[in-house]
């Protein structure tokens, strides 16, 4: 590690807060610190966000609080079946009801051409994102919308959609990858067809896609191995939980314009994903982010906006949908649940020989489940030689699977985690001991293919061997801690940014990346880094795509690193600009104007930003740059955690006693906001591994549709989340960011799970670990005499 | 369906409007009243996003019927901020970096603070307690924790000067 300075959190009560549980020791250490190498005068920082003061009164405006004038509102008719044929949909009744202006079906979208469109994190068939938003044929899931209605207000729609009526005539249906992957069950699409190691088949199937990498020679090394462990786990379908359900408001105006306000991690896909569904240009479609009410990748997709648009259409009217929280559960986000077998063979002195994955994630009704990252993640933590991952992505009668953060990625980590800990259990190594021994490091070759540049592996293990947590006395009967490392790769992709100058040296900054969690600040500070000034005196605004360059989605732990980089070109061009007009003010060349903190000077003179800001008008007119990024240098993060759970046998109720998140980020630009990413990324995971699931009845309804059934965890459910911020700078950027969105959710199931292990002797193979579950396997053991 | 009329005050100003029988205090507050800080997550009372002060005592708007306002006093999170000054609570949340998405955040402040009048210096396990009815997805309530312990503990330090 390089050198260590302990930073603590501001905020009263660091360092002091009693354990809830009962111990009453006082902390030792900073629960939250920050291991810094690099030092600059606002990045670093933490500042009070830019839109706070709006969101602590009640002002700032998401979706569903906007009304505009005339607006008729919207409401969905969805599938009760799974899986079921639509033999007639008739809307007469709807249409006559007082007060209702229109219904759509998927007769009204123009039919799907055979092509790929840009979802916002890859590419899908149309026609899948087609069937998604109005099904056309067969229902694939319950809650599969058939019909929208539109009407004078919300009661009126919805008493409307429940008055259509369809015909549906049930098929079977499969509600998990083996399921769906056995002989005989009911296809899904009849025309799927398995792609086998990236070649079309003419088998059709529910496995969307079958591929397998590898390295080395996995055989011999498990010859050459003394010990090896396999296991097959499996992991429920959850959903992303976002507080805000989904929203929009669409005008599709009189002049041939169609202006959408929504609730979206990128504006600019459900632009594009709009203009191929409705077959119109993109130049006639603008959409005005609203802000967002959470979103954790479930907020890519597109869903409502071109319902909302075909309503507006018929009517001249803005139509306004807001989902209900039952539509939310059942009709969007979820992820992959997950069949995974992973096995691994060490030698004697501790060294990995041969790793190897089978992973089937359910997609949902099409295809596209995020096992490719996690193919990518299963064994991305480890440098070993021979390594086989075979992936298969397979369609079953859930929702479609959206992305939630670092998606794919939890359900590897589970497996391969827990596999890691019986191999140190066996060979009688620390199991932070075994995982530095075969850390990924650069240079490591990750098994699709990537060499590793500068990462940070090593460091986050040394920082939880450091960490006064994993050397705490756990202090009681059926207690036990638990480790676990994890791996996302970040993104890049695309990024626009503007910067106006104003009078009073005050700068704006305009840009489209949608706002989740304070990256209109963490931008702002990186302009305000390059140009010398407050994070304060940058006024940043997150605007319509009418209004700004292409940016891609709020996704991939993406929005600091690239839309920050936006932000630091085009400061960098403001700083030319202001040297360019000292020069004139000087009578000399630019570049013999030097730049420093905001300062610029040549021959003993020197003028400040601000004064150059108010001299605009006489040396040459406004100040603004505009930049564009599409940065090829990200950096992955490494994620760990230690875990201190203890277990009621009686119950099987797993009460979490003390977790520490510790995670390489390159460099925090706002450390208060990496700290939350790394706190919620870490109760997510916490709620993924002890409470969330869906319940599936046997009719493929979901039985717990409701944000009581579905356990989220809540404040009562967890102590304090303790953070250690690691920075090991990612060369990619130019402060070292590397995005931190996404890596911290995908230990904590296997780090509790390795956690229970220890405190009651059980392996608990399945996700969640609820107090049945926990119940039933600590049972089992201490039946069978362990 | 004929409309109710309802007299309440909101945020100590009088208030009436005509609801449906069938309408919620929070769809009366949102869309007729036009208040829309109070947030919807759920509709069923289980995400605390509409929590409002009802008559002191803080309840989901969404389990609350329009026409059962009539008479009562309601607080907003509109006017929890007074005079141009932001309340401690709110102030905390800035500071401690209590919000992310900030769409629990309106029905985190009006609980807490309504929690802080009652108990001027709740443990931590008091405030997870009292706050375990509002769900929030982003922050792992760490911070949220926090920061009403800094404005407890600011609260109280400005009643002693």
């Amino acid at each position: 590690m390089t050198t260590s300075t302990l930073d603590p959190a501001r905020g009263a009560g660091d360092g002091e807060a009693p354990s809830r549980n009962g111990s009453g020791t006082p902390r030792d250490y900073e629960p939250n610190m920050v291991l810094a190498t690099r030092h600059f005068d606002v990045v670093g920082t933490r500042p009070v966000r830019h839109d706070g003061a709006d969101k602590v009164t009640g002002r700032a405006m998401y979706g569903a609080d906007l009304t505009l004038p005339d607006t008729l509102h919207g409401a969905v008719l969805r599938s009760p079946h799974a899986h079921a044929r639509i033999l007639s949909v008739e809307t007469s009744k709807a249409l006559a009801m007082p007060g209702v202006r229109a219904v759509v079906t998927a007769d009204d979208l123009p039919p799907a051409e055979d092509k790929l469109v840009d979802v916002g994190e890859g590419d899908t068939r149309l026609a899948y994102v087609h069937g998604n938003i109005l099904a056309s044929g067969k229902t694939l899931y319950q809650g599969h919308a058939v019909a929208a209605v539109a009407a004078r207000n919300a009661h009126i729609a919805e008493q409307a959609a429940a008055a259509i009526e369809v015909e549906y005539e049930p098929l079977d249906s499969s509600m998990t990858a083996p399921e769906a992957m056995a002989d005989g069950a009911e296809l899904l699409h009849p025309d799927l067809c398995t792609r086998e190691f990236g070649k079309p088949t003419e088998t059709p199937s529910n496995v969307a896609e079958h591929f397998q990498w590898s390295l080395g020679d996995v055989e011999e090394g498990f010859r050459q191995s003394s010990v090896v462990k396999e296991a097959t786990f499996d992991t429920a379908t959850v959903h992303q939980g976002y507080i805000e359900p989904h929203n929009v408001t669409a005008l599709w105006n009189h002049d041939g314009r169609l202006h959408i306000w929504c609730s979206t991690q990128g504006a600019f896909v459900v632009r594009d994903v709009t203009a191929k569904v409705l077959e119109i240009p993109v130049s006639n479609i603008k959409v005005t982010p609203m802000e967002i009410g959470g979103g954790f990748g479930g907020k890519i997709p597109v869903y409502l906006e071109p319902v909302a648009a075909l309503l507006s259409r018929k009517t001249g009217r803005p139509v306004k949908i807001v989902m209900t929280r039952e539509d939310v559960l059942t009709a969007t986000g979820p992820t992959a649940g997950s069949h995974v077998t992973v096995k691994i063979g060490a030698s004697a002195d501790g060294k990995l020989r041969a790793m190897e994955a089978t992973l089937a994630y359910e997609a949902g009704a099409y295809p596209g489940s995020f096992v490719v990252p996690g193919g990518m993640c299963v064994f991305a933590a480890y440098d070993c030689a021979n390594v086989s991952v075979d992936c298969y992505d397979v369609v079953v009668n859930k929702p479609s699977s959206a992305a939630y953060r670092a998606p794919g990625a939890p359900q590897a980590a589970f497996a391969t985690e827990q596999v890691i800990d019986d191999i140190a259990r066996e060979l009688g190594l620390d199991p932070v001991e075994l995982r530095l021994r075969n850390r990924a490091r650069e240079g490591s070759r990750r098994v699709d293919g990537p060499k590793y540049r500068r990462i940070g592996c090593e460091q986050v293990l040394r920082a939880v061997q450091d960490h006064p947590h994993y050397s705490a006395p756990l202090g009681g009967p059926n207690r036990g801690r638990g480790v676990a490392v994890g791996f996302w790769f970040n993104v890049g992709l695309e990024s626009s940014c503007t910067l106006h100058v104003s009078a009073d040296g005050n700068v704006h900054l305009v840009e489209g990346s949608t706002d989740i969690g304070g990256t209109r600040t963490s931008i702002a500070m990186q302009a305000a880094e390059v140009l010398g000034v407050s994070a304060g005196a940058i006024l940043p605004e997150v605007v319509d795509t009418d209004s700004v360059g292409f940016t891609s989605v709020t996704g991939g732990s993406r929005t600091t690193f690239a839309t920050g980089w936006a932000a630091h070109d085009a400061a960098q061009k403001i700083v030319a600009e202001m040297r360019s007009r000292a020069a004139k003010l000087w009578g000399v060349e630019p570049d013999a104007v030097e730049h420093c903190k905001g300062v610029y000077s040549c021959n003993g003179n020197s003028i400040s930003f601000r004064d150059l800001a108010a001299n605009a008008s006489r040396t040459g007119g406004p100040i603004s740059a505009t930049a564009t990024a599409k940065p090829r240098g990200v950096g992955g993060s490494f994620s760990a955690n230690i875990v201190d759970v203890e277990v009621d046998p009686e119950t099987g109720k797993v009460s979490i006693l003390r977790f520490t998140a510790v995670q390489d980020v390159g460099k925090a630009v706002h450390p208060s906001y990496v700290e939350g990413q790394m706190q919620g990324g870490s109760v997510q995971g916490i709620g993924w591994a002890l409470n969330e699931e869906y319940f599936m009845g046997a009719d493929g309804r979901m039985q717990n549709s409701t944000l009581l059934d579905y356990r989220m965890p809540t404040s009562l459910d967890l102590p304090m989340i303790d953070t250690c911020i690691v920075e090991v700078a990612n060369p990619g950027h130019p402060f070292g960011v590397r995005g931190v969105g996404e890596a911290n959710i995908v230990p904590p199931p296997a780090a509790i799970a390795n956690a229970v292990r220890d405190a009651v002797g059980v392996r608990m193979r399945r996700l969640p670990m609820s107090p049945p579950a926990v119940w039933a396997a600590v049972s089992e053991a201490s039946a069978s005499g362990d | 369906m004929s409309s109710i009329h309802v007299q309440t005050t909101i945020n100590g100003d009088a208030a009436e409007f005509l609801c449906e029988p069938r309408q919620s205090l929070l769809e009366a507050l949102r869309d007729i009243l036009r208040l829309t800080g109070t947030k919807e997550g759920c509709n069923d009372g289980n995400c605390g996003a509409c929590t409002v002060e009802m008559d002191g005592r803080i309840v989901p708007a969404c389990l609350v019927l329009g026409a059962e306002a009539e008479g009562a006093e309601i607080l907003t999170v509109e006017g929890i901020a007074r005079g141009g000054a932001l309340d401690a609570v709110q102030r905390a949340f800035l500071e401690g970096a209590a919000l992310q998405c900030g769409v629990c955040t309106p029905g985190f402040i009006v609980a807490a603070k309504a929690l802080l009048d009652l108990n001027a210096d709740p443990t931590e396990a008091e405030i997870r307690l009292w706050l375990a009815n509002n769900l929030c997805r982003c922050t792992g309530y760490d911070k949220i924790v926090r920061s009403v312990q800094a404005a407890a503990a600011n609260r109280r330090e400005e009643a002693a000067t």
